[in-house]
C-alpha cells in the first residue's frame, strides 16, 4: 500500500496543481471502497469535508495561502470534540452528543487548511489496546482484516494505513497512539506531556493523556506536531512556547547521537521476531553514525502495575460526569440516584466499568496509600531511572508492541493479557516523556513491526532525528525484513 | 428549652463559605453574577462537558490571599484536589477543592469584645449549581421532579474553617458579623447572608463545665441570618443537653435548621462515613504565592475593623464595645476627621452611635459635622435639636447653622426657661404637689408643657434639672 | 501485600461509582479486579521510603487566567443535547437526599 503523503498533497494544493476537492474525493473514494470492511470511522463527515475543501480551493484561487496542511484530509479520533459533529468516544452513553465547541487541536488543524473527513473508532473512552471495546463494533487491521489494528486509537491508525486520510489524530494514555501505529505500519507520536493541548480531548487519565498524530511519514508526523502543538492558555498543564522545531532537524542524521536499547524491554514477553527488528534498527542507527549500547531502566518493569492504578483512578473521577443529567443518553428511573445508576450501567461497556471500579477502589478510604499513593511514588522512580539513562543517552529504543497484530477476539477474555500489550509504551506516559513508533519492516507473519524511539521531556528533536534515519533505513531495506 | 450555663458549656466552631467578588468563575470565563436567566452563565467547564478543562482565576487567588492576611493566616503553597460525589447540581460529579494543602492556614480573628478565635484554614473551591424542586410544595422529598440551573456552578468560594473556640451563641453571631466586616473590608465578598453569598455551617457540641474533652458535635446547615444562627445554636445546645441529661448520647449528625419551627432536624447520620476519594487535581498546577505577591497584597490591605476599633477607642477615650457599631457603620474615619476639626470626641462618637444609622451618613462633611457638635457643646443647640439638625444634614448636606436657623432653633436664655417653668408651677398647684410627693409620672406633664410653650426649643434635660431644683 | 478484594468490596465500589452489577458480573469483576490488583503486589513490595509521590508530570506553578468574561455557550444549543430539559433548565427525576 502506498499513498500520497500530507506534505506533497499540501504542496500541490498550495501551488494550485491539484484542488483540495480532488484530493478529498480520491480519499472519499477509498473510504467508499474499504470502510465497510475496515470500520475505521464512527462517522464520515462527507458534506462538511466537501465544504471545507471548497473553501480551501476558494482561498487558493483568491491567491491566499490556506496553510501548511492545505487540502490535506485528516481523520480525527472520536474522543476529540468537534463542534456540532457527534463525538461519542465509541460509547453508548455519549451517542448523539454534539459538542458545542472544538478541541484546540481540531481548531489548529482547520486553521492550517486541513480537511476533516470524519471521526474514528476507538476503544470506549480510549480504554483498550485493540479497538474491540467499541460500542459500535471493532475496527479491522487494513493489513489483515482478521486482526486487530491495536488500540485505543485503532480507527485513526487504520484510517491512515488504509489510505482514508494521509494523517490522523489520536490520543495516547498508555500507548494508544504508538501501539496501533506499530500494528498498522504507520508512524505514531506521543509528544511530551504538556506539548499538545488537551482542551477538548475527552479525558481518560488526565495526568497521562496526550494528543498526537498518525502519518505515513516521519516528516508528516513532525509537521502535524508543529501545527497542533504549542502552548494553549486553555489547558493549565500546557507547556509555554512552541512545539520544538522538529521539521527543521529531520535531515540532521544521527551522527554522534547516543542511543540506548532498553534491556528490560527486550526480554521476557517480547516476541523474538519483534526483538530482532529492534536489533536491526539499532544496527541501522549505528551504521548511520550513532553510538548504540544496551541500558537498564529498572523501573520500567513496574510500569504496568503503576499504570493500572493511576489511570483507572483518574478515569473513575473523569467518567463520573456521565450521569444522564446534562448530555448524552439517559435511562429514566424513579429518582435521580437510580437514573444515574441505570444510565451508567446501560451506557458503559465492561472494560470501562472494570476500570471505573478499579479506580474507585484504589482511591477509596483505607486503600489510597497502599495503591494510588504507591503508584505515584513509582512514577517518581520511573522518572528517576529514565533521567539516569538520559544522562548517558539522547534517545532510547525498544519494541513498540511485544507482538505484531493479533487476531480479533484473541485477548478479549482476559483483561490482564490485553494489558500486557502496553508494557513498552506505558513507562513513557508515567514519566510524562516523549516517544514515537516508526514502522521497521515486518515480523515472521509478514505484519508490520514498529520500533519505539523514546526521549526525555522536550527531547522531540533527537527523537525525530532518529526516527527519520530509521524510516530511511527501512525504505532502503525495500520494506523487507 | 434553656440550659443551665453554670453546669454546661456550649462549644461552637463555624465553617463559613463565602462567594468571592470576581467577575468570572473560579476556573472558567463564565460570569460570576447572582441570579440571571437560568443556564445563561455557562461554558463547557461550568456544565462539566467532556473535554473541558479548568484554568484558575488569578483574581480569586488574590482575594483569598487578602482574606488570609486579614485573618492573620499563613498564606502558603497549595494544591487543588477533587472531591468525588454524585449530585445533579455538581456538573462534573466532583468538586474541585483544596484538601491537604489549603491556601491559608492557622490564623485568628478578634471579636469586638476582645476574644480571639482561631482560624484553622481557608481554602478555595467551586460552588455548585442550584436545583428547584417542582411539585410537592417545593420540598425536596415530595418533589415530582427537579430543575437544575448551573449559573452558580463554578462560582469561586472561600471556605473559612474556624476552630471550636466559640462558647456562646452571642459570640458565634459576633464572629460571623466580624468575619463579614472583614470580608467586605478587603473587597472579597458582598457579605450577603440572606442571598447566600455567605453561608454558615455550625458545629455545635456541649460538655459539662470543667471537662477537658469536647462532646460529640452536630453540624447544622441552612442558617441564613445572624438571628437564626443564634437561635439554631441555642436550640441545638439545649437539645444535646437534654439528650445527655436523660441518659442518651449525642450522635454525630448533619442537621438542618428549620426557621419556621425553630428546630434542627436530622439530615443524615454519619454512620457510613462519606468516601470522597480525594486526590490531587491533575488538570491544575500548584499555586505558590511567594513572598513578593503576599507582600504586595499586604501593602494595599485596608485597615481592618479590629484595628479601626482600637484606633477610634484610643483616640476618643470611648470604650471598645461602644465604638464597635460606629466602625461597623464605617463612620470611624468621619468621627476622627470631625474630632480633628475640633469636635468633642465623646459627643461625636455618641452621635455616630445613635443618630447616624442612615447609609448616607458616611458622606457627611467632617467639618460640618464638627460644627454641629460644637454648636451643641457650646450650648447653642440642645441635644434634641442637634439630632434633628444632624438628620437634615445627612439628607441635604446643608450647614448646621443654616438648618438650625431655618428651623428657628435658637439658644434660650436660661432666665426665659426659668420664667416658663415657674409660670407652669404656679398655674398647676395640684400637679406640682404630686410632683413634689415623688410621682414620677407627672414629670412628663411639666416637660410637655414647657415644650409646648417654647415650640420645642427647650432642652428636656434642662427642664428636668430645673424642676428638681425648684422642688429643693 | 494487600488482602484480596472481595465481592463486598466490589459491591461497595460499584455503589460509589453508580454502577449496578448482576450476581454473575459481580463474581467476574471481582476475580478480574483481584488479578489486576495482585499484579500490583510487585510495587507494594518496593521500598519507597523517602520517594515523593508524583501527581502530575510537569513542575509548572501559578498558571492563571485573567478575570475577564468570555463568550457564554448558547443555552439552546446546550439544552438541545440534554436528555430532558424544561424552562431553560435541566430536568431530573426527584432527588433524594441533600448534597453533602
Amino acid at each position: 500500500m502506498s499513498f500520497a503523503d500530507a506534505l506533497s498533497i499540501a504542496a500541490s494544493v498550495r501551488a494550485g496543481d491539484r484542488t483540495a476537492t480532488e484530493v478529498l474525493e480520491e480519499h472519499l473514494g477509498r473510504i467508499a471502497e474499504r470502510e465497510t470492511e475496515i470500520h475505521a470511522f464512527n462517522l464520515v463527515t462527507e458534506q462538511d469535508a466537501r465544504a471545507t475543501a471548497a473553501a480551501v480551493d476558494a482561498a487558493v484561487a483568491a491567491g491566499n495561502d490556506p496553510g501548511p496542511l492545505a487540502g490535506v484530509p485528516v481523520a480525527i479520533k472520536d474522543n476529540l470534540c468537534t463542534r456540532g459533529v457527534p463525538t461519542t468516544c465509541s460509547s453508548k452513553i455519549l451517542e448523539g452528543w454534539r459538542p458545542p465547541y472544538d478541541a484546540t487541536v481540531v481548531q489548529r488543524l482547520a486553521a492550517a487548511g486541513a480537511v476533516a473527513v470524519g471521526k474514528t473508532n476507538l476503544d470506549e473512552f480510549a480504554m483498550g489496546s485493540s479497538t474491540e471495546n467499541s460500542a459500535f463494533g471493532p475496527t479491522r487491521n487494513p493489513h489483515d482484516t482478521s486482526r486487530v489494528p491495536g488500540g485505543s486509537s485503532g480507527g485513526s491508525a487504520a484510517a491512515v494505513a488504509a489510505g482514508f486520510a494521509p494523517i490522523s489524530l489520536g490520543s495516547d494514555t498508555g500507548g494508544s497512539i504508538r501501539q496501533p501505529a506499530a500494528l498498522c505500519g504507520v508512524v505514531g507520536v506521543k509528544p511530551t506531556y504538556g506539548l499538545v493541548s488537551r482542551l477538548g480531548l475527552v479525558a481518560f487519565g488526565s495526568s497521562l493523556d496526550q494528543v498526537g498524530p498518525f502519518a505515513h511519514t516521519v516528516a508528516d508526523a513532525a509537521l502535524v506536531c508543529e501545527v497542533v502543538g504549542g502552548h494553549d492558555a486553555g489547558d493549565s498543564t500546557s507547556i509555554p512556547g512552541d512545539f520544538p522545531a522538529v521539521t527543521e532537524h529531520l535531515s540532521d542524521g544521527v551522527s554522534g547521537l547516543r542511543v540506548g536499547i532498553v534491556t528490560e524491554m527486550m526480554g521476557e514477553g517480547i516476541a523474538p521476531d519483534v526483538a530482532a527488528r529492534v536489533r536491526a534498527a539499532a544496527a541501522a542507527l549505528a551504521a548511520a553514525g550513532a553510538t548504540v549500547e544496551e541500558v537498564s531502566v529498572p523501573a520500567v518493569t513496574f510500569g504496568l502495575s503503576a499504570y493500572y492504578l493511576v489511570a483507572p483512578a483518574e478515569a473513575s473521577s473523569n467518567l463520573s460526569r456521565y450521569d444522564g443529567v446534562r448530555f448524552g443518553n439517559r435511562i429514566e428511573a424513579a429518582t435521580t440516584g437510580e437514573m444515574m445508576t441505570a444510565t451508567r450501567t446501560a451506557g458503559f461497556g465492561d472494560e470501562v466499568k472494570r476500570r471505573i471500579m478499579l479506580g474507585t477502589f484504589v482511591l477509596s478510604a483505607g486503600y489510597f496509600d497502599a495503591f494510588y499513593g504507591t503508584a505515584q511514588k513509582v512514577r517518581t522512580l520511573m522518572r528517576q531511572d529514565f533521567d539516569a539513562a538520559y544522562e548517558q543517552f539522547d534517545v532510547l529504543i525498544s519494541p513498540t508492541s511485544p507482538t505484531t497484530a493479533f487476531a480479533i477476539g484473541d485477548k478479549t477474555a482476559d483483561p490482564m493479557t490485553m494489558y500486557l500489550n502496553d508494557i513498552c509504551t506505558i513507562p513513557t506516559n508515567l514519566a510524562g516523556h516523549a516517544a514515537m513508533s516508526v514502522p521497521f519492516g515486518t515480523g515472521d507473519d509478514g505484519l508490520p513491526v514498529g520500533v519505539q524511539v523514546l526521549a526525555p521531556a522536550l527531547g522531540e528533536i533527537p527523537m525525530f532525528r532518529a526516527a527519520a534515519v530509521l524510516e530511511a533505513a527501512a525504505l532502503a531495506e525495500g520494506g523487507a525484513k | 428549652m434553656s440550659i443551665d450555663l453554670d453546669a454546661w458549656e456550649i462549644v461552637v466552631g463555624l465553617e463559613v463559605h463565602t462567594e468571592l467578588l470576581t467577575r468570572t468563575k473560579l476556573f472558567s470565563s463564565a460570569i460570576n453574577e447572582f441570579g440571571g436567566e437560568p443556564n445563561t452563565h455557562i461554558d463547557p467547564l461550568t456544565l462539566g462537558l467532556p473535554g473541558s478543562l479548568p484554568v484558575l482565576n488569578e483574581q480569586a487567588v488574590e482575594l483569598a490571599i487578602r482574606v488570609g492576611l486579614a485573618l492573620n493566616c499563613e498564606v502558603q503553597r497549595s494544591v487543588f484536589a477533587r472531591k468525588n460525589y454524585f449530585y445533579p447540581d455538581l456538573p462534573k460529579d466532583y468538586q474541585i477543592s483544596q484538601f491537604d494543602l489549603p491556601i491559608c492556614a492557622e490564623g485568628s480573628l478578634e471579636l469586638p469584645n476582645g476574644k480571639v478565635v482561631g482560624i484553622e484554614r481557608a481554602h478555595l473551591e467551586e460552588d455548585t449549581g442550584k436545583s428547584t424542586h417542582v411539585g410537592g410544595g417545593g420540598r425536596i422529598h415530595d418533589a415530582q421532579h427537579s430543575l437544575v440551573d448551573y449559573n452558580r456552578a463554578g462560582v469561586p468560594l472561600l471556605e473559612i474553617v474556624g476552630k471550636p473556640d466559640l462558647r456562646s451563641a452571642e459570640d458565634a453571631r459576633a464572629y460571623v458579623a466580624e468575619l463579614r466586616s472583614i470580608l467586605v473590608a478587603v473587597g472579597a465578598s458582598d457579605g450577603k447572608l440572606e442571598e447566600g453569598s455567605m453561608r454558615v455551617d455550625c458545629n455545635v457540641s456541649v460538655r459539662r463545665r470543667g471537662d477537658a474533652e469536647l462532646g460529640t458535635r452536630c453540624e447544622i446547615k441552612n442558617v441564613n441570618s445572624l438571628r437564626s444562627l443564634g437561635r439554631a445554636i441555642e436550640y441545638e445546645a439545649a437539645r444535646q443537653v437534654d439528650l445527655i441529661e436523660s441518659g442518651e448520647r449525642v450522635r454525630q449528625q448533619t442537621r438542618h435548621w428549620n426557621e419556621d419551627d425553630g428546630r434542627t432536624h436530622t439530615l443524615r447520620t454519619k454512620e457510613e462515613a462519606d468516601d470522597y476519594r480525594y486526590f490531587t487535581e491533575p488538570d491544575l498546577v500548584e499555586i505558590d504565592p511567594g513572598p513578593e505577591w503576599i507582600e504586595r497584597v499586604r501593602a494595599v490591605l485596608p485597615m481592618l475593623p479590629a484595628a479601626r476599633r482600637h484606633r477610634l477607642s484610643t483616640e476618643t477615650g470611648v470604650p471598645l464595645e461602644r465604638v464597635a457599631l460606629v466602625v461597623e457603620r464605617g463612620l470611624d474615619e468621619l468621627c476622627l476627621a470631625a474630632i480633628a476639626e475640633g469636635a468633642d470626641p465623646e459627643r461625636t462618637v455618641t452621635h455616630a452611635e445613635h443618630n447616624l444609622s442612615d447609609a448616607k451618613a458616611a458622606d457627611l462633611d467632617p467639618a460640618k459635622f464638627a460644627a454641629l457638635v460644637q454648636l451643641e457643646t457650646g450650648g447653642e443647640l440642645t441635644a434634641t435639636q442637634a439630632k434633628t439638625v444632624l438628620a437634615e444634614m445627612v439628607e441635604t448636606g446643608g450647614a448646621p447653622a443654616d438648618i438650625a436657623a431655618a428651623k428657628g432653633f435658637e439658644a434660650m436664655e436660661s432666665g426665659e426657661l426659668e420664667g416658663i417653668v415657674d409660670g407652669l408651677i404656679a398655674a398647676h398647684p395640684e400637679e406640682w404637689q404630686r410632683y413634689c410627693e415623688g410621682d414620677g409620672k407627672i414629670t412628663g406633664f411639666f416637660v410637655g408643657g414647657v415644650m409646648k410653650a417654647t415650640g420645642g426649643k427647650a432642652d428636656g434635660k434642662a427642664v428636668t434639672a430645673l424642676l428638681q431644683a425648684r422642688k429643693g | 501485600m494487600a488482602e484480596r478484594i472481595t465481592t463486598e468490596d466490589v459491591t461497595k465500589v460499584a455503589n460509589l461509582a453508580r454502577l449496578a452489577l448482576t450476581p454473575d458480573e459481580l463474581e467476574t469483576f471481582t476475580g478480574q479486579l483481584a488479578e489486576i490488583l495482585e499484579h500490583a503486589d510487585d510495587i507494594a513490595a518496593l521500598d519507597l521510603a523517602g520517594v515523593e509521590p508524583m501527581a502530575r508530570p510537569l513542575p509548572l506553578v501559578n498558571v492563571f487566567r485573567a478575570d475577564e468574561p468570555g463568550t457564554p455557550l448558547d443555552r439552546d444549543e446546550v439544552l438541545a443535547c440534554a436528555p430532558v430539559s424544561e424552562d431553560g433548565q435541566f430536568r431530573v427525576p426527584p432527588v433524594l437526599g441533600e448534597a453533602p
